[in-house]
């Protein structure tokens, strides 16, 4: 296959960058959209031009590492990972735009690759949670309903990509804070220092920089890990009683 | 000594401001501001339907209003402070949005949203210079200053003959064509607000999130057709009775 590219070129986080035009030839159709582009850099080899710069690690569609907005859409179509993402999802001859995540707390270091270690002091700002030190626990030992296990799995589905933020027109990590909030909130495990937790991911999410949600439900759609907007309400919910528990000097 | 936590030592920011200025606090104020002016507009609704009663009924609802005196002025102050802190917080919310994504998409595509969402704060805006355009018509009556003379007689009492005011408006299509505009941008912004809200004050699920949007949307198209109902009702019915004359 053959694809025509426009991809994002930068220097540095201080450069200004462009989109430039690169042709990936002799793509085969079942190569991966990050093998496509180490077919690209391969070609590249010999000449002048550096190397396309772009993240990944796992490309298992797991580790949340890879990035990179394709024709508008973080981690592009289809609802996976940039990694998990193959050539025959595009027709020959296509025109593909690729350009970094896009979000003011996540400059853009090179190329494609953005800094994405704003989501890193949010869940540092989480804490901890009181757990019993030694020996493994027994295993059910605390009792937890089918549902709520359900809840905090899809929440803790979360792969810290970044894609909700970087197709939230506000630039909002959200969905992404209200996922790692209610994966420990919901669980017996997590419910000692909810509130503390909640309070500290939600004004570190602010100090970062990250926008405010409109409700248009762009990072849900993108979401390689399909985490549903609703955890935004019940975060909504948690920070609220949280506060409000503050205020009254009762916070724990 | 480990301090683990701010909120266990009474020295540090105020917990009411630091709820109030966070991005979740911003956000449930204009809910809840927008909340109590929905109910307004639903009241308001209701109060305006009794034009389909007839002359007598609306005027009454009017003169009632009226004579409430001081509190009818503690409810316009309120109404006009909750449009200035919906206004303010979304301003603020607004510039910390533009400030979070500064660099667009050049490949722009957008994902999920609808166009009632996108054009928020136009439709605020727009339904703004509207209500102005509102209170200078039937309030203030500066558009036309012949409604301020018109009177009518009321359980023996001289009162002003709303009624009579709102048929004369609404018999004037340009006047007709700014009112229905008017009401579907208020359409516009409400189909979005209303099916937001229950999402931003977080009293939702997975199971009814689409419910609350169905229901929220259901509701703004709902006062549009009771609103827009009014001045279209009379201007057809005024073009008919000249067609049959």
């Amino acid at each position: 296959m053959k694809f025509h590219l426009k991809v994002w070129r930068q220097k540095d986080s201080h450069s200004e960058g462009t989109l430039e035009d690169y042709t990936a030839e002799n793509i085969p159709a079942d190569a991966s959209f990050l093998e496509m582009l180490d077919i690209v850099n391969n070609s590249l080899t010999g000449k002048d031009v550096p190397p396309i710069q772009f993240d990944s690690d796992c490309r298992e569609g797991i580790c949340g590492s890879c990035s990179l907005t394709i024709n508008g859409v973080p981690h592009g179509p289809g609802r996976g990972t940039t990694c998990q993402l193959y050539m025959r999802n595009f027709r020959d001859g296509d025109t593909i735009t690729i350009e970094p995540f896009r979000a003011d707390a996540f400059p853009v270091q090179r190329d494609v690759v953005v800094d994405r270690s704003a989501f890193d002091r949010i869940i540092q700002a989480g804490g901890y949670i009181s757990e019993r030190s030694g020996s493994a626990p027994d295993a059910n030992s605390v009792p937890i309903s089918k549902t709520i296990a359900d809840k905090a799995m899809d929440a803790a589905a979360c792969i810290g990509c970044g894609a909700c933020a970087a197709a939230c027109p506000n630039g909002s990590a959200m969905l992404f804070v209200s996922a790692k909030v209610t994966h420990l909130g919901l669980l017996p495990q997590g419910k000692p220092e909810a509130d503390r937790r909640v309070l500290g991911m939600v004004r570190q999410m602010d100090k970062e920089g990250f926008g405010n949600c409109s409700n248009y439900y762009a990072c849900e759609a993108v979401c390689p890990a399909g985490v549903p907007a609703a955890f935004i309400g019940r975060m909504n919910r948690e920070f609220t009683a949280a506060s409000m528990k503050e205020m009254a000097g009762m916070t724990v | 000594m480990i301090k683990s936590s701010a909120s266990l030592t009474r020295s540090g920011p105020c917990p009411a401001h630091l709820w109030i200025f966070s991005s979740l606090g911003k956000k449930t104020i204009v809910a809840v501001t927008g909340i109590l002016l929905v109910l307004f507009v639903i009241g308001h609704l209701l109060g305006n339907l009794t034009v389909f009663i007839g002359p007598e009924a609306l005027n009454a609802y009017a003169e009632k209003l009226h004579s409430l005196g001081p509190i009818l002025w503690v409810v316009r102050l309120g109404l006009l402070a909750v449009v200035g802190l919906h206004i303010f917080f979304t301003m603020l919310l607004w510039k910390e949005n533009q400030k979070a994504r500064p660099k667009k998409y050049i490949a722009s595509n957008p994902i999920g949203t609808n166009v009632f969402a996108r054009t928020m704060r136009l439709s605020g805006l727009i339904v703004l210079a509207f209500v102005v355009f509102h209170l200078a018509h039937f309030t203030a009556r500066v558009v036309d200053p012949s409604y301020a003379t018109m009177t009518t007689t009321l359980d023996g009492r001289q009162v002003h003959d709303v009624y009579s005011m709102v048929v004369k408006g609404f018999s004037s299509a340009p006047i007709v064509l700014i009112y229905v505009v008017g009401l579907f941008l208020l359409t516009s912004h409400l189909s979005h607000g209303l099916s937001s809200l229950f999402q931003t004050l977080g009293i939702t699920n997975l199971r009814i999130r689409k419910n609350y949007e169905l229901a929220g949307r259901l509701i703004a198209w709902l006062l549009f057709v009771g609103y827009a109902s009014i001045p279209l009702s009379i201007l057809l019915s005024g073009l008919a009775k000249g067609a049959a004359q």
